[in-house]
This record gives structure tokens, sequence and C-alpha cells, in this order.
């Protein structure tokens, strides 16, 4: 048998990847008003990982994306949870947010509002959680 | 069916195109003897009934709403882009396991590449 190569695997992943990562940061942000969110955002970042686990080794991507899954989930969480003891600052009740409209050089009149801060926090545990479970049921240690 | 516009036929002869080339792959996965052939009527013609259903969407909301949906666009692209791709990992595993070819074959190309080293 001939050691098969993945030549054409290989070539679409990295067309795809970029694609599956547009969108999901598209879902991420068009999540206030428009179906989408952190969770869903997340869970396409972490489909995008995926399809490169699959494709490449786990070793060559852990190479080149050096980063703890582990971590990226603790961190996700202390996100979320700083956001509703920030509130406190401002004599607000724990997980209070707020909004306004600021104008931004190239989006122009652009409504940012503190739950994003809470969604990048979700998105974040979410990736961490998955990829982490996906990881530690492929390695066989 | 209430059709205003003549474009708006063309949405909707698409998309019926589109779900008339579904079923004929799906009659393709019932009467074809094995799984190569199988896997050409798979994705070949659902490939391109799903094209015709996404681009007949597109269209159609494009001329009524007044919206041009990226996504649907993006959607298009993705789904030429991957669908062949998975049918070749399938077939390619198929291949690899053993699976036998359908007896009406004649020629397998393949079999003197995988024999030498």
């Amino acid at each position: 048998m001939k050691k098969p190569n993945d030549i054409i695997l290989h070539a679409v992943t990295k067309v795809a990847v970029p694609i599956i990562l547009a969108f999901s940061f598209h879902l991420f942000f068009s999540g206030h008003h428009n179906p989408g969110g952190g969770f869903i955002g997340g869970l396409a970042i972490a489909s995008a990982l995926t399809l490169l686990f699959l494709a490449f080794d786990i070793e060559t991507v852990r190479a080149n994306i050096g980063v703890d899954f582990k971590v990226v989930a603790a961190i996700g969480v202390l996100l979320a949870v700083l956001t509703g003891v920030g509130s406190f600052f401002f004599d607000a009740p724990f997980l209070s947010h707020t909004f306004d409209y600021f104008n931004l050089p190239i989006f122009g009149k652009t409504e940012l509002a503190t739950a994003v801060l809470f969604d990048i926090g979700v998105a974040l545990a979410v990736i961490g959680t998955s990829v982490t479970t996906i990881l530690s049921i492929s390695e066989d240690r | 069916m209430n059709v205003s516009l003549p474009i708006e036929a063309i949405a909707v002869i698409l998309i019926f195109i589109g779900t008339v080339f579904a079923f004929l792959s799906a009659i393709g996965l019932i009467r074809l003897p094995d799984v190569y052939t199988r896997s050409h009527a798979a994705s070949k013609s659902a490939t391109l009934g799903v094209l015709c259903v996404l681009f007949g969407t597109l269209l159609y909301f494009w001329i009524t709403e007044g919206v041009f949906s990226v996504r649907l666009l993006l959607g298009i692209f993705f789904v030429f882009l991957t669908a062949p791709v998975a049918a070749h990992v399938i077939c390619r595993a198929a291949y690899r396991s053993n699976v036998e070819l359908a007896e009406e074959s004649v020629q397998d190309d393949l079999k003197k590449v995988m024999q030498e080293k």
C-alpha cells in the first residue's frame, strides 16, 4: 500500500478555515440584533480548529497555535464574572449592563455595549471547553 | 404561487431545478450499484441542486426584499468548495479499506498504482 498524501484535504482546509473563522466572527458580532452570539460564535471557531486538527496533525497545530485551551476557558469564565463585578463600581446591581453611542473613525455612529465583554467571556469559555474536550479524547495518554 | 415580476420567475425556476436535481441524486443513491457510483450521484447532482436552491433564494430576497445576503453567497461558495472534497475523502477511505467495485466495472487504474511501492 502506498502511503497516502492528503494534498487535496490540506489545500481545501487552508481555504475553508478562514471562511469559517470569518463567519464565526460575523456570528459573534451580529449576536445583539440578529441570530448569533457568543455561544454559537465560539462553537464555530472551535469547529474551525477541529477541522485543522482533522486535516493536519494535532502536534502541528499545537506548535503553530501556542495556546493552552484550559487557560482560555478559565479566562472566559473570569471575564464573564468580572463584567458582572464591574457593575458594582457604578452602584448598580450585579450583571447590570449599559450601552452608549460613539463616533468611531471607520464605522461611524456605533453602539458599544458592555454586554459584548460578557459575550467574549462566553465565547472564550465555549472555545476552551470544546477544544479541551476534543483534544483530551483524541490523545492516547 | 404569486409571481409578480418576470425575474421572480427565474428564482422560482432555479429553486425548482434545484429540487429536481436533489431528487435525482436521491434516486441515484438508491439505484446505483456500489459506493463509488453512489458517491458520484450524491456529490455532483446534490451539490448542483443545493447551489441552484441557494442561488434562487439569493435572487428572490434580492428582488423582493432588496436584501443581498452575503451569507447565502458565502454558503454557495462553501458548498461548492467542500462537497466534492467530502465525496473524494469518503471514496478514498472506501478504496483504502478494500471496498469492492461493482461487477460491471471493467477498469481499475488505481490498483496498479497502489500495489507498487
